[in-house]
Formats: structure tokens, C-alpha cells, sequence
């Protein structure tokens, strides 16, 4: 099984060694925390607390809205100081809940200990749901949707992502060093969920030092522990897909599509606390790195930290900030200052100073190909490109930008320093507002 | 030889015969009204009316579905000979020009984060509601330059949309194009107008912007009636009809402008002469 290999790619330097032999440290509670309700992909969430209102650890603070959609709980226990919009990470003010802790951290009763063997797949969905659980690879799509595929598609094989291609990010890969009984906890309850019998474990090869653990955790389990070799955009999900089972998922199509269900290493240890311990998801862990950061670390974090504490925590800056990154470098979000809080996708927070930022100037597109072999999904982003300039929608969607993954590997090998990606994402909007008007 | 000509001339005479039938028996039926129309229309097919085309517009004018004042571009000239082979009465709509609300450039207004990117409003406005400090000012990124089907806006050195008076024909393209809703319709007699798109209030308005309006209400005080103020923005109250010119110098900010006077600055469009209007209907 494995090792088959995905067409174009880069090998952007991995950047890792700041912290890939960093033990995972407990960030200390910052004095406020804030939960701004829209932190994963569908619905936002509704505030079910107001001004005043005590809460406890794992308290649900905010209900999901609808099936697409996940709950928000209170990440240590304290007072309700706010509810009203607040810098968020996407660059506008939006609605959250603001925390003041009380530091002592008592954790709400919450669903308690359930023996997983002994519960229902309907009962085990439920706590996943109920604990707020959502794609924490940076995607933040609610889990419970994706583990309930429609009548009639057939799941065969779970994939686990613990590739973390991008570079800087080392997450992950300490969670697969320090925590790994409890991503096999959580595979193992996802396997029994959807009833599969192949469960596959993907790890890029540069970090062996995770496959050697990971492989010693699960022996005696059927999980088979796939070696990848180092290429971005290894961990997308269609291209880690083909890597590791050798099944492509067509144009416009989903994993399920292929039988295939992919979850992050630290969704499924999420899980494991959730369905074992009724445990609600109010922590992850993040990697601060980055040039400017002067202790770079791995740090556990409660969700709604804000982004300043975290640079504290890691010594603050040597440099003042030029450009700063939530998540990693290739598909990260580029932050205007450090006045958001973390939320659930927040793998990695990277602080860059001048110095150490690419100094490209744009130009023409010199025709050199580039960006066609480097993309992964084998469009022509140029191309694309060039039709999102002139607003021409038609022709860029008979070009097959929406099979667009963001992966950034054309704007990365781009020799003119052409804003690719990002012109391929104007053209999606476009097509996807006129699809809206229809 | 004399057989080979005469053998082609009998054919090409038989293929007139059996064209001259055929286009006499499947002749569409064209509404003359129809050709009249296109006759009248300003054929640039921008749109403006919401049809595909002065084609369609004309067909849709013939089906009933457009209303005869629905060609802006044409202007009341141009409504007034619809109306006629319609044979119906046209209530010529108050001719409209579209102005940029807004005079902060890159010099004059601040932006809250640089941006590397697509040359592009739209795309700008979708990372963090666009790199101007300002919620509501133009980006200058020239989407609406890039859609005006009469090529009546010019973009300046530093970043500014200016529409020209003269070339706007009042289509509105622009309008819905801007992502920042700065460009706003304005009847054609009025040449004063706020130049600002701000709702902030005045204290934080002066962080980021040279020529915002702060609120201060002394336009409304110098030229009564002529002006509003709505949420923190003066605005000029084109349908009061007073007279507004007495607010522009006293304006702190020196954000109201009489295009008359000029454009914005940066703009080489020359000032409009205008035909002064007697005012007709106060
Ligand atoms: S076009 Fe999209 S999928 Fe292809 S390289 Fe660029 S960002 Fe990646
Ligand atoms: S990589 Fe850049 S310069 Fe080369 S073909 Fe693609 S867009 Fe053009
Ligand atoms: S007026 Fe609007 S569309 Fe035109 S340049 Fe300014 S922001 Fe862009």
C-alpha cells in the first residue's frame, strides 16, 4: 500500500529544526480569553451565555447552529466579562465571548467517562459533535459531518493525517512524539465508528522520529504506519489521498467519494478526550515560530488565547513584525497585527521581521511553465490567472479553477512573483457569486 | 466552352430562382419598430439597461419588459425618440452622473496594512475589507476604471477613482462593481458634493484620513437645508435643491468640493463647463 506519488509539488526548506526538538509546554492563562463565535468553516455558532454569567471548564458557551456548524465551550472556568465583536483573525470585527478566568480551572461535569466500546455509532457521534470538535490540520470543518457519510457511499478506508507538510509547523509531529496512546485512542474510536477495516497513518519521512514511535504505539493494531516522501502539498487531503492509497478523487469530488475518510492526528486525539473522558475540545496545540520570535515553541494553548500572550509566552520579538502568519507559511493567513485570539485552526502562529521576508518584485508572466508543473491538481494557474484579471469567469471555470486546493505551490515557484493563488481565488468567488445569483 | 457557361449560368440561375422563393416563404417577421429602435439607441451595448445589448434592449422594450427611461446612456434625447415609435409618453428621468465619494489617496488617507496583490478592488476588499484604514474609501485599485463602458474614469497617480463629468453617461456599472459602495449616483445639476464615505466618528475618522468629514455640522449651519448628516457623514441633500455652495469653505476638513471649481487632486480632467441651469423647479 502507498507510495504513490502525486504529480508536481515544491520543496519549500522545512524550516522545522526551531522546534521539532521542543517538548510541548503548557502555555499559561493569558487574562482574558476570546471566543469569537465563528472559528470553524459553516454556520456560526450562537452565544448561549451573556454578560455576568459564571462558567466552568468545557461549559458550552455558544451552541452550533444548524448541522454544518460546531459549539463553542468555555476554555477554563471564569466570568462572562463579554459579548460584543472583536478583532478576529480574519480581519474584521466579529461577535465573541470574552473570558475573564478566575484561575482556578474547575472543569464543568460535562457528559463524563463512556467506555467506547460500549456506546453506539449514533452515541459516539453524538459526543464528538457535542464536544465541539473540528478539523484542527487548519481546514476547521466540523467532524461530525464529515463521519456521517449520505446512504450509500461506502467508507472502506480511514486516513490519518500526521504528514504537516507545510514548513515551520511542528505541532503535529511533537503531539505524535509525546501524545501518541491517544491519537491511537482516536483511531481506533474512529474505525469502529465507521465500521473500516483499513486505517492508515501518514507521516512525511522527515520526521522518522515520529514513525518510529508511532509505529511502536500501534503495534499489535492493524494500523498501518505510511512513511510519505517530503513534498508540499503531502498532507492536502486529495493528494495524500492518492499518496497513500492510490485512489483519486475525481474533480469536484469529496474523500468519501473514494470510500476514503481523512482526519488530522490531533482531531483524533481530540476525540479520544471527547468520546473517552466527555471532554470538550478547548485546547490545541500550536507551534510559535517564526525569525522574529525569540524563543520559538510548541506551546498547548486554551482555545481564544490572544495572539499577543502567545508572543510573550515565547519571549516576545527580536524584530519588529513584518509580516505575521496563522498557520504555516504556504496556506497560512496573513495577520495586519497580533490582535486576534487563537481559535481553533490555529496551528501555528510565525512572526517575520523585514529581514528575513523575500524581496521579489512582480513582473510579467515570462511563460516559463512553472506554476503548470508545480500544480498538484495539473491546472494552468497562469492561465487562470491571466482570465481573473480580466474578468473573464466563464473561461477561467472551463479551465477548472474551482479544482483550485490553495496549496500556494504556483505563487511559491513563480519566478515574476505573480499574486497566483490568489487571483485563482478571485476567479472561485466569481464563479461561485454568479452560481449564488442563478 | 460556350456549353460550360452556359451550363453555370442555368445553374446560378436556378439557385436565385430557389433562394428569391425561400427567403420570400421563411422570411422572419421583423417588427419594424424594432429596426427604428436600434436606429435611435446609442449602440455602445453596455448593459447599463439590464439587457443583453441595445438588441435586447429594443426586443424587451417591444415585449413590454423594459421601461422606456431604462437607457441611461442615451439620455433624455434618446428616451424622448423611444417614447415616440412606441407612440408613448416618457417621463425622461432627471439626468444622473456618478461620483466617487472620496479624496483620501495614498497620500491623504492612511492604509491599515500593506497589500501585495491583485490589482483588483474586489480582491483587495476580500483580505481584512481591503488594505484602506478607512471602511469606506476608495481602494484605488481601478475596478471600476477597468468595467466603465464609456472609459469616463480615470485612475490617478495615487490611487484615486475621479469620474469624469462629461464622459459618465450615468450607467451605473461602476456603482455595482465597487466592492466599497463609494460611487454614488447624483443628479447632473448638482456639482457640490461631500467627498467622503465615512460613518466613523470624527475622532477616529482624523486618525486615518486628511479630508474626511468629521460630522462638525457646519456646512448644515452655513447653507441651511442644503445639507444632511446621517451617521456621522455630511452629505449633500441633492433633492432639497438649496443651494450648498456657502458650506464649502467652511468645511475643516475641506472635504466638500465644487467640481466646478476642479476635480480632485491628481485628476487631468479639466473643469466641467456647465450650462447654467436657471433654476427651473425649486
Ligand atoms: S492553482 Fe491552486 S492548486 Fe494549483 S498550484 Fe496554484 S494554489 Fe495550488
Ligand atoms: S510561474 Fe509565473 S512566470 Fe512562470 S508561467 Fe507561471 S505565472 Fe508565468
Ligand atoms: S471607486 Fe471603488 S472600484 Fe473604483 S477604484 Fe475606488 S474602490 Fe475601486
Amino acid at each position: 500500500m502507498g507510495h504513490h506519488s502525486f504529480s508536481g509539488g515544491v520543496h519549500p526548506p522545512d524550516s522545522k529544526a526551531q522546534t521539532a526538538s521542543k517538548a510541548i509546554e503548557n502555555c499559561p492563562l493569558p487574562e482574558e480569553l476570546v471566543l469569537p463565535l465563528m472559528m470553524h468553516i459553516g454556520a456560526p455558532a450562537s452565544a448561549v451565555v451573556a454578560v455576568g454569567d459564571r462558567v466552568l471548564h468545557g461549559d458550552l458557551i455558544a451552541a452550533p447552529r444548524g448541522f454544518v456548524s460546531a459549539g463553542i465551550h468555555a476554555s477554563t472556568s471564569g466570568e462572562v466579562i463579554a459579548l460584543e465583536p472583536r478583532p478576529h483573525v480574519s480581519g474584521s470585527r466579529l461577535l465573541s465571548i470574552v473570558i475573564r478566568p478566575d484561575g482556578e480551572d474547575r472543569w464543568a461535569q460535562g457528559p463524563g467517562e463512556a467506555d467506547p466500546n460500549e456506546l453506539s455509532t449514533d452515541q459516539l457521534r453524538d459526543r464528538i459533535r457535542d464536544a465541539g470538535i473540528v478539523g484542527l490540520g487548519g481546514a476547521t470543518f466540523p467532524t461530525q459531518v464529515k463521519l456521517s457519510p449520505p446512504e450509500g457511499k461506502k467508507i472502506d478506508t480511514l486516513l490519518i493525517n500526521g504528514v504537516e507538510c507545510e514548513p515551520f509547523l511542528t505541532a503535529d509531529h511533537r503531539l505524535m512524539l509525546e501524545q501518541g496512546e491517544r491519537i491511537l485512542d482516536g483511531m481506533e474510536i474512529l474505525r469502529c465508528l465507521l465500521a473500516v477495516d483499513q486505517v492508515i497513518l501518514g507521516i512525511e519521512e522527515n520526521k522518522p522520529d515520529a514513525i518510529v514511535a508511532m509505529r511502536q504505539i500501534c503495534k499489535g493494531t492493524s494500523i498501518e504506519v505510511c512513511p510519505l516522501p517530503v513534498r508540499y502539498p503531502q498532507g492536502a487531503e486529495k493528494q495524500l489521498i492518492f499518496a497513500a492509497c492510490g485512489r483519486e478523487v475525481p474533480s469536484g469530488g469529496l474523500p468519501m467519494d473514494v470510500g476514503v475518510v481523512v482526519q488530522n492526528v490531533a482531531t483524533a486525539a481530540s476525540i479520544s478526550d471527547a468520546v473517552r473522558y466527555g471532554r470538550a475540545l478547548t485546547e490545541r496545540i500550536c507551534t510559535v515560530s517564526g525569525p522574529a520570535v525569540a524563543q520559538p515553541k510548541n506551546l498547548r494553548i486554551r482555545i481564544g488565547t490572544p495572539l499577543t500572550h502567545l508572543v510573550e509566552v515565547c519571549g516576545g520579538l527580536k524584530e519588529e513584525a513584518a509580516k505575521i502568519l496563522l498557520g504555516g507559511p504556504m496556506m497560512g493567513m496573513a495577520q495586519m497585527n497580533l490582535a486576534a485570539s487563537a481559535t481553533k485552526g490555529t496551528s501555528g502562529l510565525l512572526v517575520f521581521g523585514s529581514s528575513s521576508l523575500p524581496k521579489m518584485l512582480q513582473g510579467p508572466c515570462i511563460r516559463c511553465g512553472r506554476c503548470v508543473s508545480a500544480c498538484p491538481v495539473r491546472i494552468s494557474p497562469t492561465t487562470i490567472a491571466a482570465y481573473a484579471r480580466l474578468d473573464m469567469i466563464d473561461e477561467a471555470q472551463q479551465c477548472h479553477a474551482m479544482d483550485c486546493i490553495e496549496c500556494g505551490c504556483c505563487t511559491y515557484t513563480c519566478p515574476a512573483a505573480l499574486p497566483l493563488v490568489q487571483s485563482v481565488r478571485h476567479a472561485k468567488g466569481a464563479i461561485v457569486a454568479r452560481r449564488r445569483k442563478v | 466552352m460556350f456549353s460550360a457557361i452556359l451550363t453555370l449560368g442555368v445553374m446560378g440561375l436556378l439557385a436565385a430562382l430557389a433562394l428569391g422563393f425561400a427567403a420570400r416563404k421563411f422570411a422572419v417577421e421583423v417588427d419594424p419598430r424594432e429596426l427604428a429602435l436600434l436606429e435611435v439607441m446609442p449602440g455602445a451595448n453596455c448593459g447599463a439597461c439590464g439587457f443583453p445589448g441595445c438588441g435586447g434592449f429594443a426586443k424587451a422594450l417591444l415585449e413590454g419588459k423594459a421601461m422606456v427611461t431604462d437607457c441611461s446612456p442615451g439620455g433624455a434625447d434618446t428616451v424622448e425618440r423611444i417614447a415616440h415609435i412606441l407612440g408613448v409618453e416618457a417621463i425622461a428621468a432627471e439626468p444622473e452622473v456618478a461620483v466617487v465619494l472620496c479624496q483620501g489617496d495614498n497620500l491623504r488617507a492612511r492604509d491599515k496594512y500593506i497589500y501585495q496583490g491583485l490589482e483588483d478592488c474586489v480582491a483587495a476588499q476580500s483580505l481584512a475589507q481591503g488594505p484602506k484604514a478607512c471602511p469606506g474609501g476608495c481602494l484605488g485599485l481601478g475596478t471600476c476604471a477597468r468595467i466603465c463602458p464609456f472609459d469616463a474614469i480615470e485612475m490617478t497617480a495615487e490611487g484615486l477613482a475621479v469620474i469624469s463629468r462629461e464622459k459618465c453617461t450615468g450607467c451605473r456599472k461602476c456603482v455595482s462593481a465597487c466592492p466599497r459602495k463609494v460611487i454614488a449616483m447624483t443628479p447632473l445639476r448638482t456639482t457640490v458634493h461631500v467627498l467622503c464615505n465615512s460613518h466613523d466618528k470624527g475622532a477616529l475618522v482624523r486618525k486615518y484620513c486628511e479630508l474626511g468629514c468629521i460630522a462638525c455640522h457646519l456646512c448644515v449651519k452655513a447653507s441651511p437645508g442644503a445639507y444632511k448628516v446621517e451617521n456621522s457623514l455630511a452629505q449633500v441633500d441633492y433633492d432639497s435643491h438649496c443651494d450648498a455652495t456657502g458650506g464649502i469653505g467652511k468645511c475643516p476638513t475641506k472635504c466638500i468640493r465644487d467640481f466646478i471649481l476642479g476635480y480632485p487632486e491628481g485628476s487631468s480632467f479639466s473643469p466641467p463647463v456647465v450650462p447654467v441651469q436657471a433654476e427651473e423647479n425649486p
